[in-house]
């Protein structure tokens, strides 16, 4: 059996004093793309701000070990320099702050605690300019403030650039295929697949089936009212496309 | 008056060998000042900014000479590049300018120099524009005129390399002020950028006043950068006057100081003129900082663009008004104005009072104020991408302020702008709970 990095046991949180995560329970292990579906408020988001650390989300139970360590413990900026990587459902615009700044200090942040010294700016360029052409991203946009003014697209391919580049562990997918039309959404399975070897896993979280034909999961799980409720393999995507949520959010009430 | 002090003591020992039209400025700026005093906050202008501190203490005009610390200013503070004239407590230091080649009939030296030898120039604009009749202290540094910068630009002429008036205030554990002059007198036609600096040492009271004529198609830039000592008092007025087609780029920097005041006025006194003015202020501990700029759109077809950035840490104050006035007769003028204010703590303090008054109908003019705090969500993003909170913090500041530095178009000055702000902005964002 290859290695676990991700255990989740029995997690339990609550945004502003309701329970919106009820027992979640997930093992992801080395090499493995895991799909999490569920209809709108079943904790999706929830789930993936919480494995994050952003602020305003309470764990009110449960634990989740990442590579042998408490997750939970660490603050947001560990958990990223220790390969966990969210790729965001809303990519935050950042005015004045320029892509390849940013971008450049994300991956010295993380060559750091790897122990690998800071990429100078000129073999920077090269690795981000061979990434971007990888994500379908034209390099004027290294040039402009984070996501300032990218569409819906631009925004989204962005996340997947950053996630070439920061070559993250577990990278964690929440929704990052919403609104993406179909060019989009191949580059975002291209980036995600790019990814897929025996050192890395992928938790892609999503609404619909639709991602799945292009980034086939070893693992579909369905998530309902803040619990796993059904597992299994990519024939269960293929199932709910065609009989939607409605027959389990009924048998997670 | 109150307090007792006695701020025209000094006026009266200043050196009487001047031309009469100085003497007459003088005279009619101490009659003014015995009259009006220093303004309190009783005076709608004023009434968020209490001069009772600098009231309260008395200041004395520092003796001729140049200390060792007004050396080690002007050696960091210099920018190493064009014309420097350097100033120490009100008076330019020669030893320490750095004089150049200018074009045939533009001068820039002293306005003690000026005063005698370019008389026809001096006399008709030396207090006209900045009446000494209005504000104390107006009043007060015309009282005291005696030395300052002048520069002058021939119609056509266009000065290739800023000009840097460097003003330093330093002397030996005395509490000194100086009421130092500026005038700029832009021909039709002619270029100018032109740097006011002013640093120190110690406490000290600078009272400022910079006038500055542009002439038909005239284009100056002037950047005010306030760098003073943490416990110096800085109030300062510049008041433009603009002729057709004219443009005036004003860039108002007040970075130090621990009460600083400045006023900017310009009048778009001809058909076609246009401005901008860009400001940005940073403060905390219990700094307190002010802008009040007036923008007085008078004839048709002026435009205006006015942008204004402070960032408030500890327990600083700050006050920016805004008046935009487009008169009768200034139809198709395009106004905007913006006040962008972030807040690093809960005890800092602004008071923003953006003011649009419009007299003519067809118009296109904007203006808006905002206050806030540093963006969450922006700030768990670079976390989430494994920066530092600190950092994160300072990399939203700092682009915050960065836009208005990138504004700045000589070279020079941008770098030791954006050396300021590196060395300012860390403590700045020390100073958060």
């Amino acid at each position: 059996m290859t290695e676990i990095i991700l255990q989740i046991e029995d997690l339990h949180a609550s945004v502003d004093g309701t329970e919106i995560l009820r027992g979640i329970d997930l093992t992801v292990r080395r090499g493995e793309v895991h799909a999490i579906m569920g209809p709108n408020g079943s904790g999706k988001s929830t789930l993936c701000n919480v494995l994050a650390g952003r602020d305003g989300y309470t764990v009110t139970g449960g634990a989740v070990r990442y590579d042998g360590q408490d997750l939970l413990a660490l603050a947001p900026e560990e958990r990223a320099r220790a390969g966990v990587f969210l790729a965001f459902q809303y990519p935050v615009e950042i005015p004045g702050v320029g892509n390849t700044y940013f971008l450049r200090s994300a991956l010295n942040a993380v060559r750091k605690q790897r122990g690998q010294e800071p990429l100078d700016a000129m073999d920077f360029l090269t690795l981000v300019k061979a990434k971007m052409k990888l994500v379908d991203l034209d390099p004027k946009f290294l040039n402009r403030a984070v996501n300032e003014g990218f569409s819906g697209g631009e925004k989204k391919r962005n996340e997947i650039l950053q996630m070439a580049i920061l070559e993250p562990r577990l990278a964690i997918l929440d929704e990052t295929d919403s609104g993406l039309d179909i060019d989009a959404l191949r580059v975002v399975a291209d980036g995600v697949n790019g990814l897929r070897n025996e050192e890395h896993a992928v938790v892609a979280i999503t609404h619909y089936q639709r991602l799945l034909n292009y980034l086939v999961p070893d693992f579909v799980h369905v998530l309902a009212k803040g619990r796993i409720v059904r597992s299994g393999d990519k024939a269960l995507a293929a199932e709910l496309e065609r009989s939607g949520y409605v027959d389990i959010e009924g048998a997670a009430a | 008056m109150s307090a007792g002090a006695d701020h025209l003591a000094d006026a009266r020992r200043l050196d009487s060998a001047v031309p009469g039209y100085v003497r007459d400025l003088r005279q009619r700026g101490a009659q003014q000042f015995a009259a009006l005093g220093l303004p309190t906050p009783k005076l709608e202008d004023w009434k968020y900014t209490n001069l009772a501190r600098l009231a309260q203490q008395s200041f004395a005009l520092a003796p001729t000479g140049v200390p060792a610390a007004a050396q080690q200013l002007a050696a960091t503070a210099k920018l190493g590049t064009g014309i420097e004239l350097v100033f120490v407590n009100g008076h330019l230091a020669a030893d320490l300018s750095t004089l150049g080649e200018l074009p045939a009939g533009a001068v820039a030296t002293s306005l003690a120099d000026a005063m005698i030898r370019y008389t026809e120039v001096v006399a008709p604009t030396l207090g006209a524009l900045a009446a000494p009749d209005v504000d104390g202290p107006l009043a007060l540094n015309a009282a005291y005129a005696a030395d300052g910068a002048f520069v002058f630009v021939p119609d056509g002429v266009a000065l290739e390399t800023p000009i840097h008036c460097l003003f330093i205030s330093a002397a030996n554990g005395q509490a000194t002020m100086a009421h130092p002059r500026t005038l700029i007198v832009a021909g039709a036609g002619s270029r100018a950028v032109v740097i006011e600096q002013h640093v120190g040492s110690g406490t000290y009271w600078t009272n400022a006043v910079t006038e500055i004529a542009l002439g038909a198609g005239a284009s100056v830039t002037h950047h005010k950068v306030q760098r003073e000592s943490a416990q110096a008092f800085h109030l300062a007025a510049v008041i433009a006057t603009q002729a057709a087609d004219s443009h005036l780029s004003s860039h108002a920097m007040s970075l130090g100081a621990t009460l600083a005041r400045t006023d900017l006025v310009t009048r778009l006194d001809a058909p076609g003129a246009a401005c901008s003015f860009d400001g940005l202020y940073l403060a905390g501990e219990t700094q307190h900082v002010d802008h009040h700029t007036t923008i007085d759109h008078r004839r048709p077809r002026g435009t205006s663009r006015e942008l204004y950035k402070g960032i408030l840490a500890g327990r600083a104050t700050g006050v920016f008004n805004g008046k935009v006035f487009v008169r009768p007769d200034a139809q198709q003028t395009d106004a905007q104005q913006m006040n962008q204010n972030l807040l690093l703590s809960d005890d800092a303090q602004i008071d923003t009072k953006p003011q649009l008054e419009i007299f003519a109908d067809d118009v296109r003019c904007s203006h808006g104020a905002t206050i806030g705090q540093l963006d969450e969500d922006a700030i768990f993003y670079l976390r989430a991408r494994g920066i530092d909170p600190a950092d994160a913090r300072r990399l939203l500041i700092n682009a915050f302020a960065n836009e208005l530095v990138q504004r700045v178009d000589t070279e020079p000055l941008r770098r030791q702008l954006e050396t300021v702000l590196a060395e300012r902005l860390p403590a700045l964002v020390g100073e958060q709970p």
